[in-house]
């Protein structure tokens, strides 16, 4: 007997519905006019190269890699808003996706990121980073601890502010499943104005990308709380092979 | 008021993608950003001396609309090893696992060339979804300021002509001359082979053909 197995590790991914995702070319976000394809994608069917992808070992990992507090704390540590960012990993149809790597990174709380091309007049935190990356558990949790980001300037256009946000990295168990997004925090007024925030087609998607304040699970005198679940594509279940007939026309 | 009963099969709408912007180095590489925060950082090397197959570099730039480099350009790859087998436990062919190679890296465009460079080996053939074989390939996905949602491609080699034209992916592009935008260019240079393979998000002015995208 044949078993069919939803949500098994080889089967073919659900197509990418493209009404809930940015299409390429956003005018209003200025940058992507000239990054952006002016020829249709193309769909082949899945193979074993997009049904795989890279598997990550927690042991990878470093102790303190979830905990941008200390992560990076030289001789104290950063100044802002303390908190914890968690939520669970999901796929399309529900089931948890276990040993996904999720990695973080932001700016300061002052809107400033320690790259080297940010020119930003605010200063750099001595004691953040402002990355850190971390692996699902068998029910997709993932958490970690941080400072609140600042808002910061953009040359957009010449009074663009990005909402305070939290960009995010997935890695889920097949290839087809990469995604980059930004999380914002519930209650920003930034980020109805954003022209980045306003590339997603629908209200409902663009909620889905604001955390929402989860106050039970505040540390009661250190660090208040935001959940953020992400949802990435689903594999679709095996029910019978392609079988062709001898002498069936195909 | 409709009795038909419309949400019955559950389905979550895939979390929206957004564009990586211009830091996207400092959570994906670090080191690139300017600074040394993890113990392990995942880079651009894929292999050590003891991974089998033929070591090649893999190189190039990623170009925009008016031929000028991406210099803030983040890519990562995906492979099978030099047998043809993926580092996962979906691939459940019977072929020999690499225990050296993971078959996975990333690295971002140099902030002054927008060259980007991996260390690789060239993959094997793998199956394609109708029994056949595909010609070897490598995934490749680009993420930068002003790409809302990460492009795909695939990487091919131009010396597996005759792989290439049995291959079910390139054969599924209708329009034959955009096939060759996926042909990396084989060269020697100081005794490693070295494959060039330039992206084009745009036709450009001096006569660069936009690369293919995939739909994955």
């Amino acid at each position: 007997m044949i078993i069919a197995a939803p949500g098994a590790a080889s089967g073919e991914f659900v197509e990418r519905d493209h009404t809930q995702h940015p299409p390429a070319l956003t005018a209003g976000y200025r940058t992507s006019v000239l990054r952006s394809p002016r020829n249709a994608l193309i769909a082949p069917r899945n193979t074993l190269s997009e049904t795989t992808g890279p598997v990550f070992d927690p042991r990878e990992l470093g102790e303190k890699d979830n905990d941008l507090i200390l992560n990076f704390a030289r001789d104290g540590l950063p100044i802002g808003e303390r908190l914890i960012v968690h939520g669970y990993v999901r796929d399309e149809f529900g089931n948890p996706v276990k040993g996904a790597l999720v990695e973080a990174w932001q700016a300061n709380a002052g809107g400033r990121y320690r790259h080297k091309k940010d020119r930003y007049l605010a200063p750099i935190d001595p004691n953040f980073g402002g990355c850190g990356r971390m692996i699902t558990d068998d029910n997709g949790y993932y958490f970690f601890r941080t400072i609140k980001p600042g808002p910061y300037p953009w040359a957009n256009s010449t009074n663009a502010w990005r909402p305070a946000h939290i960009h995010f990295s997935i890695h889920g168990t097949g290839w087809a499943q990469r995604l980059i997004t930004q999380m914002y925090f519930e209650g920003d007024p930034l980020i109805e104005r954003c022209p980045i925030a306003k590339t997603v087609p629908t209200l409902d998607q663009l909620r889905s990308l604001i955390a929402q304040e989860d106050p039970a699970n505040n540390a009661p005198f250190d660090a208040r709380t935001y959940r953020f679940d992400l949802t990435l594509r689903g594999r679709r279940a095996t029910f019978f092979d392609n079988v062709t007939l001898p002498g069936a026309p195909r | 008021m409709s009795l038909s009963p419309h949400s019955m099969v559950t389905r979550h709408p895939e979390t929206p993608s957004q564009t990586g912007g211009p830091y996207v180095h400092i959570g994906l590489a670090p080191q690139q950003a300017g600074f040394d925060i993890f113990d392990n950082n995942f880079g651009n090397v894929l292999t050590t001396p003891e991974t089998k197959g033929e070591h090649i570099t893999l190189e190039g730039r990623v170009f925009d609309g008016t031929g000028t480099p991406v210099r803030d350009v983040l890519i990562e790859i995906w492979q099978a090893n030099a047998a043809g087998r993926y580092a996962h436990p979906g691939d459940t062919q019977g072929r020999e696992l690499d225990p050296t190679f993971r078959g996975w890296g990333r690295t971002g465009g140099d902030f002054d060339t927008g060259v980007y460079t991996f260390e690789t080996i060239k993959p094997g053939p793998v199956p394609a979804s109708n029994g056949g074989t595909q010609a070897p390939h490598i995934l490749m996905v680009l993420f930068a300021r002003g790409i809302n949602l990460g492009l795909h491609t695939r990487v091919y080699f131009d010396d597996e002509a005759d792989a290439n034209a049995a291959d079910p992916v390139l054969n599924g592009i209708e329009w034959e001359t955009r096939r060759d935008t996926l042909v990396a260019k084989r060269s020697e240079r100081d005794g490693r082979t070295v494959y060039t393979f330039d992206v084009y998000l745009q036709d450009t002015p001096a006569g660069g053909l936009e690369t293919v995208f995939f739909d994955i």
